[in-house]
């Protein structure tokens, strides 16, 4: 890529951007004038912080795809190659007759969508967002840092199981029923005040970084695997990643509640 | 600036864990690839340092003015076009559309032409657009009255099982799908602003209770929507 590709590649990164904010930014203006009718607070702050917004998103965005995407292209492509899969299993396997491979041999793919879903939740923008506003408003109840893990852990599970269910080809909604009903039966014994924030949780998780690497993975696992249609099998990868974040959400808090109610009684005795 | 190469590290050390270990094949084009992580650092710095000053202090203050004025009216007006303008613009909504109708199109389930193909697609933004709209407004109405969320999100759940036993198996995928595109970087932090103010500013509201679970009902509401539009469409 030349230094003008570059250049105009930031160029035009930004106007896309304040396309995608312009409607957004006169819904707010045009509700707080003619509805509100009254001056916002620290106008020129509020800008600021907009243009930062833009700014940031903008510099994220151009950076995901001259780096991080292209990475994550490449190693979905690379580790799901059947040859890679059956060489690292045994040497002396000759490469271009590749090996029955039965689903334990892809034990890489699900150690790297572990590692990728968590680390990419980490630095999900969105749930950043949440967490800053959670820790905010439960007065430090709810740590920065226990949510933004919880949620990673979960969408690293769920990544993970979801490669599995496209190598053994499962029809999937028997997945995501199943964690439905380990859903419902969690809000029935899960602390009240975190069932909304888990709830929420499942839907920041799928945004800006993780959807384009994990879509990545799943198209890749779904083209190589023998008798998988991408079509039918590629997708749904997004549906896992929306999908156990909740539950891990609650889990949390069902633990972090355990503890404190424990750690109360021993010293009441 | 500390905090974002704190964000991103494990991203980093995961990719060169595998690159160099797993794999064991050197990196392409690393200048690139050096700018890219520079950027994407920069980039978080700026946007969280944004949404402090500037997304989280007006969806605040909008949630606080529309609560003192009193106006349900015009407060789910806000809510719904809030949700509609953000999802009908969203990049990734317009890019899963276009490829859902490349797919129904060579499946034969519409016509193999562009007008046909734009068609479906624009159908299947407005159905999510106009899902996620009404979504926040129901979402807005919830913390007003002070419902419970998870009877919403259950019988939303309950609703997008039995519609999965009718649907056509070709919209199931994108309808699942379609859920997690909806919310984006912008829409989040906003939304997430305008609900918890919303209930810290309405008496007898527990902004924990009641102020998150806006994005909940905007990522379940468009597996329902979709749903519909297939079987009536396809």
């Amino acid at each position: 890529m030349t230094f003008i590709d570059m250049l105009n590649q930031i160029g035009s990164t930004i106007a896309t951007t304040f396309q995608d904010v312009l409607p957004i930014a006169a819904i707010l203006f045009g509700f707080q004038f003619a509805v509100i009718r009254k001056p916002l607070p620290n106008i020129g702050r509020v800008l600021m912080g907009f243009l930062w917004v833009l700014v940031g998103l903008s510099l994220f965005l151009i950076g995901l795809e001259w780096a991080l995407f292209p990475l994550g292209r490449l190693m979905a492509q690379q580790l799901t190659d059947p040859v890679f899969l059956a060489s690292v299993n045994n040497a002396e396997v000759v490469t271009d007759t590749v090996r029955e491979l039965v689903w334990t041999d892809y034990y890489w793919v699900y150690l790297f969508a572990f590692l990728i879903g968590f680390a990419t939740t980490i630095a999900e923008p969105s749930l950043i967002a949440v967490a800053i506003k959670a820790n905010e408003v439960s007065g430090g109840a709810i740590g920065i840092w226990g949510l933004r893990l919880s949620v990673a852990l979960g969408v690293a599970i769920g990544i993970s199981l979801g490669c599995y269910r496209i190598v053994v080809g499962d029809p999937i909604h028997w997945y995501i029923m199943a964690g439905y009903v380990v859903v419902v039966l969690q809000t029935l014994v899960a602390p009240k005040l975190i069932i909304p924030l888990a709830y929420d949780s499942g839907g920041v998780t799928t945004s800006t970084v993780t959807v384009p690497l994990v879509a990545a993975l799943g198209l890749g696992l779904a083209e190589t695997v023998p008798g998988r249609n991408p079509i039918i099998d590629g997708f749904g990868l997004i549906a896992f990643a929306s999908l156990f974040p909740i539950m891990s959400v609650m889990a949390y808090a069902q633990i972090s509640q355990w503890i404190s109610t424990r750690g109360k009684a021993i010293p009441s005795r | 600036m500390l905090g974002s190469i704190r964000d991103l590290a494990p991203i980093i050390l995961v990719i060169l864990f595998f690159q160099l270990v797993v794999i064991q094949q050197p990196l392409p084009n690393v200048g690139q690839l050096l700018i890219g992580v520079l950027f994407v650092l920069l980039g978080l710095t700026f946007f969280i340092h944004g949404l402090e000053q500037g997304l989280f202090p007006i969806g605040e203050s909008m949630a606080h003015a529309f609560a003192r004025k009193g106006s349900i009216g015009w407060l789910l007006t806000f809510a719904f076009c809030l949700g509609f303008g953000t999802t009908v613009a969203e990049p990734a909504l317009i890019a899963v559309a276009a490829e859902a109708a490349r797919v129904a199109a060579s499946g034969d389930l519409i016509g193999n032409t562009q007008a046909a193909m734009n068609d479906y697609a624009q159908g299947l933004r407005m159905s999510v657009a106009l899902s996620v709209g009404i979504a926040i407004g129901i979402g807005v109405l919830r913390i007003i009255k002070g419902w419970p969320l998870q009877w919403f999100i259950i019988g939303g759940y309950v609703l997008v099982v039995i519609m999965t036993m009718f649907a056509p198996p070709e919209i199931i995928g994108i309808a699942y799908d379609s859920g997690g595109v909806t919310t984006s970087t912008i829409t989040v932090p906003l939304v997430t602003a305008l609900g918890v103010g919303l209930a810290s500013s309405i008496k007898g509201r527990n902004p924990m209770i009641d102020g998150f679970g806006l994005i909940a009902l905007a990522s379940l509401n468009p597996m329902i929507f979709v749903m519909a539009y297939g079987m009536v469409m396809l």
